[in-house]
């Protein structure tokens, strides 16, 4: 144990500062030309994103070759090898970067790691082939701040996210970290923490928006023994990964913004209710509240006064349900995780019966930013209702699949097509999820509306935690809402009756359309049920389930249509309205797909055009996948 | 329930674990996980014995293993394959790939093949949607998949063996 305080905390920032100067140099100038240790340069870091996507990729791996690499060439004390968290470029990953030149590499696979060494770090020359290409000019761009994916983003959840390395406690303390804590426990004002958070306008990331300072107010103003300080870290929007990567990428951002909202709301206890399937994020949020606990900035008496403050963590068990606060209070406390009716709402009467405080991982990372930099900046990006900035997970059929964090008021425009560098493979942008299961389908009329909580409600769908999938001209609509109305019966709890039969109807009646057997009046009843729905659920996953359906059916009543009249599936996707056949013009009779269909619904003679059987065929889409001719035709 | 008798030692390790957790009723769900880490499932037999210790309704604790999804009563497979039908994976293709994993593996959702090699789940969502569609098999991530590829990753891992 160490425990600081608040001026050996000071003294220990001078030193940390000192260590990752180097870094943040580097971000500050561009630096045109290559960087190596022939040139004289004294010391160089390679960062290796350790965030869930490039693990997959085998990021650990190339961070181990590198490390081995630099050890062979005896350069281990001039060449540091450090792991952040994500960078937020998914689509490219994994992904190396190379300070003080901020050399971006790109794919790089275990493979490529001594060229990096040699050719970069010894040689002083990039290896070009690992550099990102900017798809519209053609050419090679060598650093992040040149790449149109950053330019427009600005990062505040995100500060440090692929810059400092989650593990090192230090490095966050010397960005700043812990010194807003510090900063309050000093002042000993509670109440002007609150003030400072409702001034910055921050407004919950969790999906519904509630102004962040009044909930802290709320709870601050009951009396009671024992009060809360809950950390909602149950991301169940499938598709959804930003509070997944703040864990990973800046753990301690949320162990000090939760001690400082206890401090605020008079509570000693925290707790962190996260997914199980988070596994990384769960070992680095273990790993940062050890760090915290060791240098007393958690526990007993922290940095030397009487504020005292810890965190446990929960576990969730996969249920989309316990996002939401009541039904995540029961499940933490080991119960099935259904939601109660509010009033009382958790800021009363909470987990075990006490005051609880739940914000959102992503309102959390605000908190120390808001604090440091004053709530009159955050205040001023933005808006005029939504401050800030707002994390996304940019997914689907887009060129730039990633992270990314914009300002409140950016259109949908710019993050698809500049940020996200457009649609897949030069195709129709057609539709853009937000929401989750929770929102819904937005157009190409939609693209030019800044984003905040109430435009993207004024038009029928809604922020949500910041799922953004984009859809192309090859995407069913009507699939698409069956796709959610699956998720959200099976993940329904079941106590209320709109939403655990309710539901299950609107699917039925989906699954009647997909299949061709749907009727005119069958949109009719999607419409009038939908709307029963979302007046009378009991909670909010109940209340904004059949936003897919009706958004869906409000911008896209033609293709609705054509499944339900001519019994055509415009998009090609819904298998019981298709045939597949063969062009005889095109097939050369190879054989391939035949070879490789798993149904034995292709023949032919060989060099003869080939024949698929309709009876037999399941529709699976192997043989299309398969012929080099283009000679299948869906019909 | 199908009844399936317990060793000795895994039952007096649950013990170990409800007494590690103070026998709390409010501590059900992590000791679940634990229990359930010991064998990748949770019989019934299992179920029977963390509710006598906690002092708690059987039925309870079997509403609980029966409400999240993370929670099986059926015992997984040497290689527990889980298709990732996160919406980015789903608009990728996702689909595809669990129709051909059920079609060659002769099994739904929620089924392990009766060799006991393969068992067959989906997932939402493992945040790596710059490589949908997924599918885990144990702890790797197969990325970028298509239907066709499936054949190739089964019998690689058969004959790995």
């Amino acid at each position: 144990m160490k425990n600081l305080t608040v001026s050996a905390l000071e003294e220990l920032r001078i030193k940390a500062r000192q260590e990752l100067d180097l870094r943040e140099r580097s971000d500050l100038v561009v630096l045109q030309s290559c960087c190596s240790l022939s040139q004289g340069i004294e010391k160089m870091q390679l960062l290796v994103c350790g965030g869930t996507g490039c693990k997959a990729s085998m990021s650990p791996l190339i961070a181990r070759r590198l490390q081995e690499k630099i050890e062979k060439e005896g350069i281990d004390r001039q060449v540091d090898v450090v792991t952040t968290g994500c960078f937020g470029f998914c689509e490219k990953g994994p992904i190396v970067k190379v300070i003080p030149d901020n050399t971006f590499y790109v794919h790089v696979s275990p493979e490529d790691a001594e060229e990096i060494v040699d050719r970069h770090v010894l040689g002083g020359e990039r290896v070009e082939r690992l550099l990102y290409v900017d798809p519209k000019s053609g050419k090679a761009v060598s650093d992040s701040k040149h790449m149109d994916f950053y330019r427009k983003q600005m990062r505040i959840a995100l500060r440090n996210c692929g810059f400092i390395d989650p593990e090192r406690i230090e490095e966050y303390i010397a960005r700043d970290g812990y010194k807003p804590l510090a900063d309050a426990l000093v002042a000993g004002k509670p109440e002007e923490v609150i003030d400072k958070i409702k001034r910055s306008g921050l407004r919950g990331r969790g999906g519904g928006g509630f102004p962040t300072g009044l909930k802290w107010e709320l709870t601050a103003r009951q009396k009671a023994e024992q009060k809360y300080v809950v950390c909602n870290a149950d991301e169940g929007d499938p598709g959804a990964f930003m509070d997944r990567s703040i864990m990973e990428g800046d753990p301690h951002s949320i162990v000090e913004a939760m001690a400082l909202c206890g401090f605020a709301i008079g509570a000693s206890k925290g707790l962190v209710y996260i997914r199980a399937e988070y596994p990384l994020a769960i070992h680095r949020l273990q790993v940062a509240i050890a760090q915290a606990e060791e240098y007393g900035l958690l526990g007993e008496n922290i940095l030397g006064t009487d504020f005292s403050f810890d965190i446990e963590i929960r576990y969730g068990a996969g249920a989309f349900v316990c996002g939401e606060e009541t039904a995540l209070i029961h499940s933490m406390e080991g119960k099935r995780g259904e939601p109660t009716l509010k009033p009382p709402y958790p800021s009363e009467a909470g987990y075990k019966g006490m005051p609880t405080n739940v914000n959102n991982v992503e309102t959390f990372a605000n908190v120390p930013a808001i604090l440091t930099e004053g709530p009159e900046w955050f205040a001023s990006i933005g808006t005029e209702k939504s401050k800030g900035t707002k994390v996304f997970a940019l997914a689907g059929k887009i060129n730039n699949v990633g992270l990314i964090e914009v300002p409140m008021g950016t259109t949908l425009r710019e993050v698809i097509f500049d940020i996200g560098g457009g649609i897949k493979n030069g195709k129709k942008f057609k539709a853009v999820q937000t929401g989750g299961p929770s929102g819904g389908c937005l157009t190409e009329k939609h693209l030019d509306i800044p984003i905040d909580f109430d435009n993207l409600l004024a038009a029928g769908s809604m922020m949500g935690s910041g799922g953004m999938i984009v859809m192309d001209e090859d995407d069913c609509m009507v699939s698409v809402a069956r796709f959610y109305l699956d998720f959200t019966v099976e993940e329904s709890c079941g106590k209320c009756t709109p939403c655990r039969i309710g539901n299950k109807r609107l699917l039925e009646i989906l699954n009647r359309i997909t299949e061709g057997r749907g009727t005119m009046d069958d949109l009719k009843m999607l419409e009038t049920l939908g709307k029963v729905i979302k007046d009378t659920a009991l909670c909010g996953l109940g209340q904004t389930s059949p936003n897919p359906v009706l958004s869906t059916l409000e911008n896209f009543r033609e293709e609705y249509e054509a499944h339900v009249k001519k019994k055509v599936c415009p998009a090609k996707q819904c298998k019981a309205l298709l045939t597949y056949a063969i062009n005889p013009m095109k097939c050369m009779g190879c054989g391939l797909c035949a070879k490789n269909c798993p149904a034995e619904a292709i023949v032919g003679i060989t060099r003869k055009p080939h024949v698929i059987m309709p009876e037999k065929c399941i529709r699976c889409g192997m043989c299309i996948s398969r012929c080099k001719f283009n000679a299948i035709v869906i019909c | 329930m199908a009844e399936i008798k317990l060793a000795c030692n895994i039952a007096s390790q649950v013990e170990e674990i409800c007494d590690r957790h103070h026998n709390k009723p409010g501590e059900l769900i992590n000791i679940l996980h634990e229990a359930q880490s010991l064998q990748g499932y949770l019989p019934e037999a299992m179920q029977r014995i963390i509710a006598r210790k906690l002092d708690i309704p059987v039925s309870k604790v079997y509403g609980v293993v029966t409400f999240y999804t993370f929670f099986t009563m059926t015992p997984k497979g040497k290689y527990p394959i889980s298709v990732c039908m996160g919406t980015a994976c789903y608009v990728r293709g996702g689909e595809k790939l669990l129709e051909e994993l059920k079609r060659r593996l002769g099994i739904e959702v929620g089924q392990t093949t009766p060799d006991g090699k393969f068992s067959l789940d989906c997932l939402r969502c493992v945040g790596a949607c710059g490589l949908a569609p997924v599918v885990m098999i144990g702890e790797k991530v197969y990325g970028r998949l298509q239907a066709a590829d499936i054949k190739g990753i089964l019998e690689n891992l058969i004959s790995a063996e």
